[in-house]
């Protein structure tokens, strides 16, 4: 059923911390890996060593370059899946039932039996978090890894995404937003976690923790001092040699 | 947005079958026997052709019947709930004029409103989008209205009825250019608030997540040129609207009326292709093509 539930019992999502985010893409790879050949139809690639290479991806990583006023360009890796979102809009529009989100723990899945491949759901998500499957004409998106995560067979560190357990700098974490002591609660509340376009409505469940300030030029460490040089006059032979070299 | 072939034929023929649909389940005009047969085919050509041509871009077309089973959220359910209700009823109607040359108003009445409601729906699928702020304004759905109106009378014959609606329709197609073209920019949704970094300074796409393309490129993030955009639409504008009107002073009333409507096609055709071509879809703010 399209129709969203008033409020789920759990808000299962991601917290992404750009500010640690290296931009290595480990979790695009492990997540294409993963999915490909467990939840739902293959990830397929269209013409993969041809001169036109395409793919499905549910995870993908931009990266963009923010120009402060008054202080150096940054670069900040910028990781993009679904969101999850409470509002989703991608649900309401979908015709046949096949896109929904779950009152136990709030992920949003698709029924790939029911999906007739419209694409109304991907026009509707701001966030270009579905992609239609060119192999297999249904639309594929992030399924929080539904299949690791309640995954009994799997030892216990590995039930969480596969994106989150690849990630080599920790910039991914995964837990339940209904709890506010939860992990992902107490980091969002700590460094001021924020949603993608709020003002699109759609209530992501997945926060993103913004980079932290930098320093600048000219601001010194207390080490400072100590990396000066400890000989600034040269002595000797290799003082000759400078004295010579300049000469030339 | 992609300016798919099937949506942009299926919106524009279908809008037409509705709308001649409409004319004739009022009652403006009541053919009995062949003419009647004629003027029901015609418009069962458009509406289910269109319809045809829509279930092409589906991934999955032999699971169409369970788009009907959303019509309590979904905008395309009720369209395809409101298509069929209306194409039953106006072939019931349709039945009574061609064989029995009988004028069954009540249906007539309904079926019409029926027709109506399918394009309604039809048009409230890009009206909904939030992600498309070029379409999301009560402009969308007045002027898919009024071309349906507008080019059934043409098709029907009703002369006086289509020189009056043909120059509303044209009001709104301006109308809803001009305000198109800042809807993007009015939004509020831009770079900085995609990603929300724009607390720290200006944001830029600085690299692609990939170097080729995907669905996401391929579906919403069609670019067209400024002067292109432009050209077109003074050929939209001049066939769709105002060689038609022109068309319908002229003598020979019968010649006249056939290049109308085949003029009128061609501009409505060119006016939706851009419809889908130049709408923004704010997911290509991520790709830094939106600027
Ligand atoms: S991110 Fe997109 S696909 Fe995911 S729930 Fe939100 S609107 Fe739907
Ligand atoms: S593509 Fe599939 S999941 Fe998406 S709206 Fe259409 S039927 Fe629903």
């Amino acid at each position: 059923m399209t129709s969203l539930p008033t409020s789920t019992q759990r808000k299962l999502g991601l917290v992404i911390d750009l500010d640690t985010c290296v931009g290595c893409h480990a979790c695009v790879i492990s997540c294409k890996g993963w999915n490909t050949e467990n939840y739902g139809a293959p990830l397929s690639d269209q013409r993969p060593y041809g001169a036109d290479p395409s793919g499905t991806f549910l995870n993908r990583v931009h990266s963009y370059e923010v120009q402060p006023e008054s202080a150096p360009a940054q670069l900040v890796h910028f990781p993009k899946s679904c969101l999850h979102c409470e509002d989703a809009p991608c649900v309401t529009v979908c015709p046949t039932g096949a896109s929904y989100k779950r009152v136990e723990d709030g992920i949003v899945l698709v029924n790939e039996a029911d999906c007739i491949g419209c694409g109304l759901c991907a026009w509707a998500c701001p966030y270009g978090a579905r992609e239609m499957d060119a192999a297999e004409g249904v639309m594929k998106k992030c399924t929080l890894c539904v299949d690791r995560i309640y995954n009994e067979n799997l030892p216990e560190e590995d039930r969480v995404p596969a994106c989150v357990r690849t990630c080599p700098a920790g910039a991914r974490h995964f837990g339940d937003f209904a709890d506010p002591d939860s992990h992902v609660g107490q980091l969002t509340a700590a460094r001021g976690g924020f949603d993608l376009m709020p003002e699109q409505g759609t209530k992501p469940v997945n926060k993103y923790l913004p980079p932290r300030p930098r320093d600048t030029l000219g601001q010194t460490n207390g080490l400072a001092p100590f990396l000066d040089p400890v000989a600034q006059e040269s002595k000797g032979f290799v003082a000759w040699l400078d004295r010579a070299l300049a000469a030339l | 947005m992609h300016p798919a072939p099937s949506v942009i034929i299926f919106t524009t023929l279908s809008g037409l079958g509705f709308g001649l649909l409409v004319w004739l389940g009022l009652g403006l005009l009541t053919p009995t026997g062949w003419v009647a047969f004629t003027f029901f085919t015609i418009a069962y050509l458009l509406a289910v052709g269109g319809l045809m041509a829509s279930a092409f871009h589906l991934g999955h077309p032999e699971r169409a019947l369970k788009a009907f089973s959303q019509w309590r959220t979904s905008w395309l359910s009720r369209e395809a709930w409101l298509s069929v209700a209306a194409l039953i009823v106006m072939a019931i109607y349709g039945a009574g004029l061609v064989f029995w040359g009988a004028v069954w108003t009540p249906l007539g009445w309904l079926g019409a409103a029926l027709c109506l409601g399918a394009v309604l729906t039809t048009s409230m699928i890009y009206t909904q989008m939030r992600t498309v702020p070029r379409w999301r304004t009560w402009l969308t759905p007045a002027l898919f209205l009024a071309l349906s109106l507008g080019g059934g009378a043409l098709l029907a014959g009703q002369t006086t009825l289509a020189l009056i609606l043909l120059p509303v329709a044209a009001i709104l197609q301006i109308a809803w250019w001009v305000r198109g073209d800042s809807a993007l920019a009015r939004s509020g949704t831009d770079l900085a608030t995609a990603t929300g970094l724009g607390d720290i300074g200006t944001p830029r796409a600085f690299e692609p997540p990939h170097t080729g393309t995907n669905y996401l490129t391929r579906e919403f993030i069609h670019v067209v040129g400024r002067r292109h955009a432009q050209k077109l639409r003074a050929i939209a504008f001049a066939l769709g609207y105002v060689l038609p009107i022109l068309l319908l002073g002229l003598p020979l009333p019968h010649v006249a009326a056939a290049l109308a409507v085949l003029s009128h096609i061609a501009g409505i055709l060119a006016s939706r292709w851009l419809f889908f071509a130049e709408a923004e879809h704010v997911v290509g703010l991520y790709y830094g093509k939106r600027t």
